[in-house]
């Protein structure tokens, strides 16, 4: 079994430039809004504070990007070993997933040049505040994801002797970090059990969220669900990779992996219901509410059904085709409570304007750039018998 | 016994524990608490308050129709509004609102804001230090009654809100918009006497007001408080209940935390594991 190479080829391809295009329109719209404001590059409003770029690039990205933290739970707490081939590149889509949140949460607050007071005001930290808890533990958990990511970055310095400092500096640092890393990834996996139920947590304070969806399980639900979408992340990830780097198929491991799908979604499925029945379905009726509530729960049950399937579970369309419903039902479940089933009564409306969007498209597709480099550059992936 | 009879009887059973379970974590109001009290029914509309309001804080009218300021919502240079309720099938049946902070006894926007840009400070009202905001708007999202506003159209934003005129009130002045009333429709105090008050008028006057005192128990209790003629829903303040959010989601977030207890025992169970794992040859490696 071969270890992970840098994958080598074209940085500058067509689809590199694309993306790098792509990204380049949303930057290029984020300066209009630093001069012009929050109010003219978006659909925000005093009803809805928050939109677009929380529900999406944070709160759904971040649960997308916990591949790193589902992998590490699976291989050094529950010691499935055989999946360590895996974690590299899941902690790369991990790092670049919550350097997107890091920036977005950068560009979405309206007082930026404050946000250095939140980790140094220490003496002022509201613990009331489950926004605060969110803040330092994603501050917190991209530098632990970087670190855990710059293993690679120092493996390829140190095999190959073209930079003799970073060489040095590799042969220094490696050994130490190999000794902390115990410590980092026990961090790596506390962090976001932290923070990805925290940011269930924000809305348990509110009154204007409809009691289908609101609840004291938000935290509950929240975690469980990323860690769900955290094993739908890899599995596509993993798939995509194999199709666009052309690489030896990591299907054995996918195939079994994709179960962790299942039973994380029927363990949210279990809560959500139980929780609702105990309190007797609140607001449960002929509404266009209950609707969306029903195909949540159906978007949810159906790849936790597929994915239990050992017959589907060895086809990789069902598998790939569930994934890509299990990371849509908990999107939904995210928009729903941020901005859905958010009511803060008549008269406001919310849709993200064009703007806001050209900024989401331009930091997936800069994201998307930035792995597709990493990848090419540094040992993540297991190496491609022939490079394309 | 059905399900129904069953869930019926759980819910009895938890909000008649809720009280005793939500007052060990519900706050009180500071002992010097001011506050205003509204009287919809002494209201006339005329609208003096928006205008002192607006003067006392330097900010323009947002919305005219040429000649008036028709302001009908708070926004970010109105921290203060006059709504009229209008009853759809009976047109002779209207109620003026005053709408603004309610500097909330236990505010849902000073419990969520990250280093304390919005706290209770003197005499238990909720003002606002520009100088630690970052602008996130959590407290937009926490509000119950959506009071905070927000500078969308500056690149320098900031959040608006009636923070009951300390300076005003430092000089021994009265906030602008009690100064102004000529009908005493509003009027500025202690919370305590205004609650006297409020139930003094209700007392000599039953047929003329709806039997309570808005915020004196609501959503952990206010420091404004009102009294109306017509139901307090219609004047858009809502009914939810007189539990604060900020006791529901504290009460949750320290149970789960116990002052990071739980976090450090957790952090060092899972090195614990990490490290025996590391040792132990994995399984089903190849």
């Amino acid at each position: 079994m071969s270890a992970a190479t840098p994958l080598g080829g074209r940085i500058f391809t067509r689809g590199f430039n694309t993306l790098l295009a792509i990204g380049g329109i949303g930057i290029a719209v984020l300066l209009w809004r630093f001069i012009a404001g929050l109010g003219a590059t978006t659909g925000m409003n005093d009803g809805y504070p928050w939109g677009l770029w929380i529900a999406f690039d944070v709160v759904t990205g971040t649960a997308i990007a916990c591949g790193g933290y589902a992998m590490a739970l699976l291989v050094y707490i529950f010691n499935k070993g055989k999946y360590h081939t895996l974690v590299r590149s899941a902690l790369l889509s991990t790092a670049l997933g919550y350097t997107i949140a890091g920036v977005s949460v950068f560009v979405d607050i309206g007082r930026w040049w404050n946000i250095w007071k939140v980790p140094a005001f220490f003496w002022s930290w509201n613990f009331n505040s489950a926004l605060l808890e969110v803040a330092l533990c994603i501050m917190s958990y991209m530098a632990v994801a970087w670190i855990e990511v710059s293993q690679s970055i120092l493996e390829r310095w140190e095999r190959e002797a073209k930079w003799p400092r970073l060489e040095a500096f590799a042969r220094r640092v490696t050994p130490l970090l190999g000794k902390a890393m115990p410590f980092v990834i026990a961090l790596g996996i506390l962090l976001p059990t932290m923070h990805q139920s925290s940011l269930g947590s924000l809305f348990v304070i509110s009154t204007k969220v409809h009691p289908l969806w609101h609840t004291e399980l938000l935290p509950l639900l929240f975690l469980v669900s990323a860690i769900g979408m955290g094993f739908a992340g890899v599995v596509l990830e993993g798939t995509l990779s194999g199709i666009g780097f052309a690489l030896p198929t990591e299907w054995k491991l996918l195939a079994p992996l994709s179960k962790s799908i299942s039973w994380a979604f029927f363990l949210y499925l279990g809560i959500r219901l139980a929780g609702l029945a105990l309190a007797g379905f609140p607001g449960f009726g002929f509404n266009g509410l209950t609707l969306l509530f029903l195909a949540e729960m159906a978007l949810f049950a159906t790849p936790a059904v597929l994915l239990l399937d050992g017959r589907k579970r060895q086809n990789p369309g069902w598998v790939f085709f569930s994934a890509i419903l299990a990371v849509l039902a908990g999107a939904l479940y995210r928009f729903d409570v941020y901005l859905v089933a958010f009511d803060p009564g008549p008269g406001w409306h919310y849709f993200p304007s064009i703007p806001e969007m050209m900024v989401s498209i331009g930091f997936v597709s800069l994201e998307l750039a930035a792995f597709v480099f990493i990848v090419k550059q540094f040992p993540i992936l297991r190496a491609a018998r022939s490079s394309p | 016994m059905d399900r129904r009879d069953f869930l019926k009887s759980l819910a009895l059973a938890s909000t008649a524990a809720a009280p005793a379970f939500g007052r060990s974590t519900q706050k009180v109001a500071p002992a010097d608490a001011a506050g205003l009290l509204y009287d919809s029914t002494r209201c006339i509309g005329c609208k003096a308050c928006v205008v002192a309001c607006r003067e006392s804080g330097g900010l323009p009218p947002s919305k005219t129709d040429g000649l008036h300021d028709v302001q009908t919502e708070l926004d970010a240079t109105t921290r203060n509004v006059i709504k009229l309720w209008k009853d759809e099938k009976n047109p002779s049946v209207f109620a003026f609102m005053k709408q603004q902070c309610m500097h909330c006894i236990d505010p849902a926007c000073v419990s969520v804001c990250m280093i304390g840009a919005l706290k209770k400070r003197e005499q238990g009202a909720v003002t606002y230090d520009k100088d630690v905001c970052i602008g996130c708007r959590y407290c937009q999202v926490a509000c119950p009654f959506n009071v905070p506003k927000f500078e969308w159209q500056s690149a320098t934003p900031k959040i608006v809100k009636c923070e009951l005129c300390p300076e005003r009130r430092a000089q021994g002045k009265l906030p602008a918009c009690v100064e102004v009333c000529p009908r005493q429709a509003v009027i500025y105090g202690r919370r305590t006497e205004l609650l006297e008050e409020a139930h003094r008028r209700i007392d000599a006057e039953s047929t003329r007001y709806q039997p309570s005192v808005y915020g004196e128990e609501e959503m952990g209790g206010t420091q404004v408080l009102y009294l109306s003629a017509v139901p307090f829903t219609r004047l858009g303040l809502p009914d939810k209940g007189k539990r604060s959010g900020a006791s529901v989601s504290e009460t949750l977030q320290h149970g789960m935390y116990q002052g990071f207890l739980i976090p450090a025992v957790l952090y060092a169970g899972l090195a614990a594991v990490v490290i025996r794992n590391r040792k132990k040859p994995p399984e089903g490696k190849s």
